[in-house]
C-alpha cells in the first residue's frame, strides 16, 4: 500500500497565492482611489461604451459648469465626474486583488539564481531569467527551483507552498507522471536535474502572474456580447434625449444642456457598465481563492455552461482509502473472533486501510488496542505475498487477498471453508473489496473494506441534476463494482474499467450532441482528453502535459473542486444577468424623476402630475436621480466583487427569484432612494 | 351586437386560424404543399431556379432586395405614366415625383401609407396593377423574411436558408390569393362595390345639388389589403366608408382577415422548430399586449370627449365624434387597435378625433414595433428580434451563457438584434425631430401645441414601423413630408429585414444544445412575462419623452387622466 505524502486539504487556502482578504482591504483600497483617477484617460474610458458617454457628458457639463455657473449646474457635474470615478474605483478595487498577489510571485520569480549544467559536466551560475527552453540545471537541498521544468535525474522532496499554499512537501521524481517541477518552489532534500520545459516569460509563475494581475484581460465572449447590448442601450438614449432639444422648442421651450445630460447618463445603463469588468475580474478572482487558475476566461464562462461532468471515482467520489466494514465470518466462527484477530493482523498496519480495521473492532465489540508483549514480529505487506500480518511465536496471523490466502493456507496442508468463496464474491460484487483473515491454517473470515463515498457528496450530485447537470464516474473498476459504487453515491452514469481511450470516446460523444463537458486529470496520457474537454481541471501534482493541455490548474489538487468550478462559472454570469436587469429597471424610476422636471415649462405644467414621488422642486428631482445613480454603483460594488448569491436550483426557479429581486427590485428600489435623497436635499437647504 | 360577443367571435376565430392556418403555411413553407404544382413549375422554370437551389441569407437578402427595388421602380414608373395607360375612365393625370416616391416607397414596404385620396388621385390601373399589385408581394416579402429567420432556428449547421423565389411564390400561391379571393366574393357579396365603371353622377333634384359619387374595384382590394396587413384603402376614408367596409359583419371580417396570417405565423413557428409550447408562448406575448391596448383603448373611447363634456352635452355612446354610427365607439377602438398593433393601418374611424388617451393606444402600438402580432411575417421577426434579446438577459440570469431553442445567442446575434431593435426608434424620433424644427415641418400639422405635436410624431412613427395609419390632421402631401416618410418606410422595412435575414442566416449555421434541467426556459409564463418586459422597456422608454410632450400632457391638461 502506497503512502499518499501530498495529500491536501481541500482548504487550502488562506495562505500561498490566495491570501484570503476582506473585501475591503486597506492597501487595496488606497491604491484603488488613486487609480480611479488615472483610469480616466480616455483610451482607457473608450473601452467601455457606456461609461465613455459619462465621461464626455461630464466634460460638456464642466463647461456649461464654467458658462454658466449656479450651485445646480456645478453639483449635477460633480455627480457626473464621480459616476465616473466610481466605475474606475469598482474596476480598481477588483484588480487590485489581483495586483497583490502577483506582487509576491513576482518578488519570488526575480531574486532566483539557477546554477546551469554545461555539457561537460560542470555548474554555471546564470540569473534565472536568463534560463531558455532545454537548459539542464542542477538543485539541490534548500535550492529555489529556477523555472519551469522536468526531472531527469533523482527524486527530491519539495515545497511548493509558495505556489500550492500546502505546506506539506511533496516527492518529485524523473520518470512518470510526478516528474514536473515548477518555477519558485523549493527543494527540501537530495538532488535533482531539471530540465528546463518554459521560455523565459512564460512560465507558469508568469502566467499566473498575468493572470491574477488581471492586466490585457481579454474579454471574453459572453462579455462582449453584453457589452454589445449595453452599446445599444446606450446609442438608442442618444437620440433619445437630443431630439428632446427641438421637440421642446416646438412646446415653446427650451430645455438645459445640463439636465439633458443628466438624462442621458441616467437613461443608459451605466450601473451594469461601470461593474462589468469588475464582475469578470472579480470571478477569476474567487477562482483564484480557491487555488484554481483559470488559463482564460472562456473557460470561467464555458464552466457555467457544462451540461456533464467527467469525474474519477477516487478523490472526487470517494475517499481515496478503502475503509472497513463489516467482519464476516466463515461457517464455524464468530464475527467477534474475526474481528480479534483482524485486529491482531492490523496493529502494525499504519495504511488507513488497517486503522480503519483497528477502529471498526473497537466500535463493534470494544477491543482495545493491545499492547504486544513477548516475542512478535510484524509482517508487512509485499506485492509478491499480497498478505501482511503480525508472528507471535509460533502463531501467524495474515490478512490479504483471498487467493493469495488461499494459497497459503492449502501450501500448509490447511483446508478452505467451503463457504468462503461466496462470502468473497459477494463483498465483491458489492463494490468492496474483501481481505481473508486467517489465523495459522484456520480461515477466520473476511474483512469488507469499502470504498467509502465522500459524505455530502450524494447531495451535491442532486443539486447538479437539479441544475441540469449530468455526472459520470470515472473509474478503473470492473462494471459490478462501478455499478454499487456510481448507485450508492449517486451519479447518473458510470465508465468502468476506463482507458484513456474510453474517456476520450465518452467526451466525443457527448459533445456531438452538443454538449458542454467538464473533467480532471493528472496523468500524461489524461491530456489528450484534457484537451478535447470544454473545461479540463488539471491537478497542479500532474505531469506538465496534463497542465499544458487543461484550461485550468486546481493548486490543491483537489478533483471535488469541479463542482465549486461550475458553481464559480455559473455565479459569474448570473451576476452579470441580474446587474443588468436591475439597471434597466432602474430607468423607469428616473423617468418620473426627471420628465416633469424637465418639462415643467410646457403648456401650463400640467406634467406635474406624473411627479409622483413629489419630489420637492426640479432641480432636486434631477439632481436626486443623478445622485442616485452614481451611488448605486458604489452600493453594488460589494455584491459585483462577491457575486450574485448562488442556489443550486432548477432554471425557472433561479430565473424567478433574480427577476423578483433584481427586476422587480430594481423597479422599486430607485423610486424609494431618490425620494429619499430628495428629502435629504431639502433638509440640507440645497433646494 | 354587444362587444364582449364580438371578442368572443374574433377570438374563436382566431383561435381556429392559428392553429390550422398556422399549420398549413408550416406545410407550405417546408414543400409539402403541392396541389398547385403546375402553376409553380413553370414560375420556377422562368426564374431559372427550384426549390432545391437554397441560398445563402447573404443571396437571400440580395434576391430580396433586388426584388423590392424592381418593385419600388416599377411602382414609381406607373404612377408617373398613369395619364398615358389603360383604364382610366376618369382621365386623372400623372402623380407627382414627391407623391410618387412616397407611395411607391410606401406600398413596397408594405406601409400603404397615402398622402393622397384614392378615388381622387389614381386611376384603377394604378389601383389594380401596380398598388394592389404591391399589396399581394410586399406581404409575401415580410413572410418569406420571418420564415428565414424561423428556419434559423429549426435548422442545424445549415449553410443555406431556403430559395427567395420559392418562397415568395408559395406564398402569393398557396395562402395569400386563396384567401384573399375568397374573402373578396364575401365582401362583395355584403355589398361592397366593385366595378370598373367610372364615377356616377347624381342629381339631387330636391335640394337642386349635383352629386359626383366615385366607386371602383374597392371590395376585392379590401380583402387582399387587410390579409396582408397593407391597409392602403381603395377611397381616402379607407374602411369607413360603406362602399368598402358595407356591414358590422365585414368590420368584423375585416379584423378577423388582418389578424389572420400574424397570429398564425407564431403556430407556424412553434411547428417548424418542433415545439408548439414555443409558438404558444409568443402567441401568449401578443395576446397579453394586445388584449391590454384593446381593454385600455376601449375603455377611453367609451368615455366622452371633454371638450363636448364642456360645451355642456352628455353622449351616452361614447366620444361619438369622427366615428361610424354602424360601427360604434368600443368595436372602432378595437379596429383601429387591431390595425395599429398589426402593420395595417386601416382605419374605420378618425384617430383625430379620439381621446387624447384613446389616441396613445393606436400611437403606442405602433412604437411597440409592431409585434403583437405585428405586421404579416415583420411582426413575427420582430418579435423573434425581441426575444433573442429577452433570451440574452434572462438566460444570463439562470447562470448559463443564454440559448434560445438550443442556438446560443452570442455576440454576432446581440449586435444583429440590437440593430433590429434601435433602427426603428432612431428613424423616427429624429425624421420627428427634423420635422419639427423645420418651416415646411411645422406647416404640416393642423393643430398647434401638443396635439400637433402628436399628429407630426403619429406620421413619422406610422410610417417608420411600415403601418400606415394615419392620424389625419396633418398635411403629409407637400414634398417634405412625402421625401422624409419615404426615407422613413424604408429604413424602417429593411433596416429590420436585413438583420432579421442574417440573424436567420448565422443560426441556422449552429448547432443545438440539448435541453436539459439546467436550460432557460423559453416557453413559460415567465419567459412571456420578460418578453413583454424588453418589449415594454425598449419601446417604453425610447418614446415616453416623446409622448409625454404629446398626448401624455395633451390629456393631463383636461385636468384627469381619463
Amino acid at each position: 500500500m502506497t503512502t499518499v505524502i501530498n495529500e491536501t486539504t481541500p482548504d487550502a487556502s488562506g495562505h500561498g497565492v490566495a491570501q484570503a482578504r476582506g473585501l475591503f482591504d486597506g492597501p487595496i483600497l488606497r491604491q484603488a482611489l488613486k487609480d480611479s483617477f488615472t483610469k480616466l484617460d480616455p483610451r482607457v474610458q473608450v473601452k467601455n461604451p457606456v461609461m465613455f458617454v459619462v465621461l464626455v457628458g461630464s466634460i460638456i457639463a464642466l463647461f456649461e459648469a464654467f458658462a454658466h455657473p449656479g450651485t445646480f449646474t456645478w453639483s449635477i457635474t460633480v455627480w457626473l465626474l464621480l459616476t465616473v470615478l466610481f466605475a474606475n474605483f469598482a474596476e480598481a478595487m477588483a484588480e487590485g486583488r489581483g495586483k497583490a498577489q502577483a506582487e509576491t510571485l513576482r518578488k519570488m520569480r526575480s531574486e532566483t539564481e539557477a546554477r546551469r549544467l554545461l555539457p561537460d559536466g560542470s555548474e554555471e551560475l546564470v540569473p534565472a531569467a536568463e534560463l531558455s527552453k532545454g537548459d539542464l540545471v542542477v538543485c539541490e537541498a534548500n535550492d529555489v527551483i529556477p523555472s519551469d521544468g522536468e526531472i531527469i535525474e533523482g527524486i527530491a522532496s519539495v515545497d511548493e507552498s509558495a505556489i500550492t499554499g500546502e505546506s506539506a512537501p511533496v516527492i518529485r521524481e524523473s520518470g512518470g507522471d510526478r516528474s514536473a517541477v515548477t518555477g519558485g518552489t523549493k527543494v527540501l532534500s537530495d538532488r535533482i536535474v531539471v530540465r528546463i520545459t518554459a521560455e523565459r516569460g512564460h512560465t507558469f509563475i508568469d502566467r499566473m502572474i498575468t493572470l491574477v494581475e488581471g492586466a490585457n484581460r481579454q474579454k471574453t465572449p459572453n462579455e462582449i456580447a453584453l457589452t454589445i447590448l449595453l452599446a445599444v442601450l446606450t446609442i438608442v438614449f442618444i437620440p433619445v434625449v437630443v431630439t428632446l432639444v427641438p421637440f421642446a422648442n416646438f412646446a415653446h421651450g427650451s430645455v438645459s444642456v445640463v439636465v439633458l445630460i443628466a438624462l442621458l447618463v441616467c437613461l443608459i445603463p451605466t450601473t451594469i457598465g461601470a461593474l462589468l469588468s469588475a464582475i469578470g475580474i472579480a470571478g477569476m478572482d474567487r477562482l483564484v481563492q480557491r487555488n484554481v487558475l483559470a488559463m482564460s476566461g472562456r473557460a470561467v464562462e464555458a464552466a457555467g455552461d457544462v451540461q456533464v461532468l467527467l469525474l474519477d471515482k477516487t478523490g472526487t467520489i470517494t475517499l481515496g482509502n478503502r475503509m472497513a466494514s463489516h467482519f464476516y465470518p466463515v461457517s464455524g466462527h464468530s464475527e467477534q473472533e474475526v474481528a480479534d484477530v483482524a485486529q491482531l493482523a492490523s496493529l502494525a498496519d499504519e495504511t488507513p486501510e488497517g486503522r480503519s480495521i483497528v477502529v471498526l473492532a473497537k466500535e463493534l465489540f470494544d477491543i482495545r488496542e493491545r499492547h504486544l508483549e513477548g516475542d512478535h514480529a510484524f509482517v508487512p505487506f509485499t506485492a509478491t505475498t499480497r498478505m501482511s500480518g503480525l508472528d507471535m511465536g509460533p502463531r501467524q496471523i495474515r490478512k490479504g487477498a483471498g487467493d493469495s490466502v488461499k494459497r497459503w493456507v492449502t501450501e500448509q496442508g490447511g483446508t478452505v471453508p467451503s463457504d468462503l468463496d461466496a462470502i468473497v464474491e459477494r463483498v465483491s460484487r458489492e463494490g468492496s473489496t474483501p481481505l481473508v483473515v486467517v489465523d495459522g491454517v484456520d480461515i477466520l473470515g473476511v474483512i469488507e473494506l469499502k470504498d467509502v463515498v465522500k459524505q455530502g457528496i450524494r447531495e451535491k450530485f442532486e443539486e447538479m441534476r437539479q441544475m441540469g447537470i449530468r455526472t459520470v464516474m470515472i473509474t478503473g473498476d470492473n462494471p459490478l463494482t462501478a455499478a454499487a459504487i456510481a448507485q450508492e453515491a449517486g451519479v447518473d452514469d458510470f465508465l468502468a474499467e476506463a482507458t484513456p481511450e474510453a474517456k476520450m470516446a465518452l467526451i466525443k460523444k457527448e459533445q456531438e450532441g452538443g454538449k458542454l463537458v467538464a473533467m480532471t486529470g493528472d496523468g500524461t496520457n489524461d491530456a489528450p482528453a484534457l484537451a478535447q474537454a470544454d473545461v479540463g481541471v488539471a491537478m497542479n501534482t500532474g505531469t506538465t502535459a496534463a497542465k499544458e493541455a487543461g484550461n485550468m490548474v486546481d493548486l490543491d489538487s483537489n478533483p471535488t473542486k469541479l463542482l465549486d468550478i461550475v458553481e464559480i462559472g455559473k455565479q459569474l454570469l448570473i451576476t452579470r444577468g441580474s446587474l443588468t436587469t436591475f439597471s434597466i429597471a432602474n430607468d423607469i424610476a428616473k423617468y418620473f424623476a426627471i420628465i416633469p422636471a424637465l418639462f415643467a415649462f410646457a403648456y401650463g405644467d400640467h406634467l406635474q402630475a406624473l411627479n409622483v414621488m413629489k419630489l420637492h422642486s426640479p432641480q432636486s428631482a434631477v439632481l436626486s436621480a443623478v445622485i442616485f445613480n452614481a451611488l448605486v454603483i458604489v452600493a453594488l460594488i460589494p455584491l459585483a466583487l462577491r457575486g450574485v448569491k448562488f442556489r443550486a436550483a432548477n432554471s425557472t426557479a433561479i430565473l424567478r427569484r433574480n427577476v423578483l429581486i433584481y427586476g422587480v427590485g430594481g423597479i422599486i428600489v430607485p423610486f424609494v432612494f431618490i425620494k429619499l435623497i430628495d428629502l435629504i436635499l431639502v433638509a440640507l437647504h440645497a433646494y | 351586437m354587444g362587444f364582449f360577443a364580438t371578442i368572443l367571435i374574433l377570438v374563436i376565430a382566431l383561435g381556429f386560424t392559428w392553429r390550422y392556418l398556422g399549420s398549413y403555411m408550416a406545410a407550405v413553407f417546408d414543400g409539402r404543399v403541392h396541389f398547385l404544382g403546375f402553376v409553380e413549375r413553370p414560375i420556377y422554370r422562368l426564374l431559372k431556379t427550384s426549390p432545391e437551389q437554397e441560398q445563402t441569407w447573404k443571396r437571400y437578402a440580395g434576391a430580396m432586395i433586388i426584388f423590392s427595388f424592381v418593385s419600388l421602380v416599377f411602382t414609381y414608373a406607373i404612377l408617373r405614366l398613369q395619364g398615358s395607360l389603360p383604364l382610366n375612365p376618369q382621365h386623372l393625370g400623372a402623380v407627382g415625383p414627391a407623391l410618387s416616391f412616397n407611395t411607391a416607397s410606401s406600398f413596397v414596404t408594405n406601409t400603404n401609407w397615402q398622402n393622397y385620396g384614392g378615388e381622387t388621385a389614381m386611376s384603377y390601373f394604378s389601383q389594380m396593377g401596380s398598388l394592389t399589385v404591391q399589396q399581394f408581394v410586399s406581404p409575401a416579402v415580410g413572410i418569406a423574411a420571418a420564415i428565414v429567420l424561423v428556419r434559423g432556428f429549426s435548422r442545424r449547421k445549415s449553410a443555406t436558408i431556403g430559395n427567395f423565389w420559392v418562397d415568395i411564390t408559395r406564398c402569393l400561391f398557396y395562402v395569400l390569393l386563396p384567401i384573399a379571393f375568397v374573402a373578396g366574393i364575401v365582401i362583395v357579396a355584403q355589398g361592397a362595390v366593385q366595378t370598373l365603371a367610372g364615377t356616377v353622377t347624381i342629381h339631387d333634384s330636391l335640394n337642386g345639388v349635383t352629386q359626383t359619387i366615385p366607386r371602383g374595384p374597392a371590395g376585392f382590394m379590401g380583402s387582399i389589403m387587410q390579409l396582408g396587413t397593407n391597409g392602403g384603402g381603395f377611397f381616402n376614408v379607407d374602411l369607413a366608408h360603406p362602399f368598402e367596409n358595407p356591414t358590422a359583419f365585414t368590420d368584423l371580417l375585416y379584423i378577423w382577415l388582418t389578424l389572420s396570417i400574424p397570429v398564425a405565423l407564431t403556430y407556424t413557428f412553434g411547428k417548424m422548430v418542433g415545439s408548439i409550447k414555443h409558438g404558444a408562448a409568443l402567441l401568449a406575448v401578443v395576446v397579453i399586449l394586445f388584449g391590454s391596448w384593446v381593454a385600455f383603448t376601449s375603455y377611453s373611447e367609451h368615455q366622452n370627449n371633454p371638450a363636448v363634456v364642456a360645451a355642456g352635452i352628455h353622449s351616452t355612446v361614447g366620444n361619438a365624434e369622427g366615428k361610424e354610427v354602424r360601427f360604434g365607439d368600443t368595436t372602432s377602438a378595437l379596429f383601429n387597435v387591431s390595425m395599429t398593433q398589426t402593420s395595417d393601418g386601416a382605419v374605420d374611424s378618425a384617430t383625430d378625433s379620439y381621446n387624447p388617451i384613446g389616441g396613445l393606444g393606436p400611437l403606442t402600438g405602433m412604437m411597440l414595433g409592431e409585434v403583437t402580432p405585428g405586421g404579416t411575417g415583420s411582426g413575427l421577426y420582430t418579435l423573434l428580434i425581441y426575444a433573442i434579446i429577452a433570451v440574452f438577459i434572462g438566460g444570463l440570469m439562470i447562470g448559463r451563457t443564454p440559448e434560445y431553442l438550443g442556438k446560443k445567442i452570442q455576440a454576432r446575434e446581440v449586435k444583429l438584434a440590437g440593430l433590429g431593435a434601435l433602427v426603428m426608434p432612431m428613424t423616427v424620433l429624429i425624421l420627428t425631430a427634423l420635422a419639427v424644427s423645420l418651416a415646411v415641418g411645422r406647416a404640416g400639422p393642423l393643430n398647434a401645441g401638443p396635439h400637433g405635436f402628436s399628429e407630426i410624431l403619429y406620421a413619422l412613427t406610422s410610417q417608420g414601423n411600415n403601418n400606415g395609419s394615419a392620424m389625419a390632421g396633418l398635411t403629409g402631401n407637400t414634398p417634405f413630408y412625402n421625401v422624409i416618410g419615404a426615407i422613413d418606410m424604408l429604413i424602417g422595412r429593411f433596416g429590420i429585414i436585413i438583420p432579421a435575414l442574417a440573424l436567420g442566416g448565422i443560426l441556422a449555421e449552429k448547432d443545438v444544445v440539448p435541453e436539459g434541467l439546467g436550460t432557460f426556459r423559453t416557453h413559460n409564463p415567465m419567459f412571456v412575462g420578460l418578453t413583454i418586459g424588453v418589449i415594454l422597456i425598449i419601446g417604453g422608454l425610447t418614446f415616453f419623452p416623446a409622448i409625454s410632450l404629446g398626448p401624455i400632457v395633451e390629456q393631463l391638461s383636461h385636468l384627469r387622466f381619463f
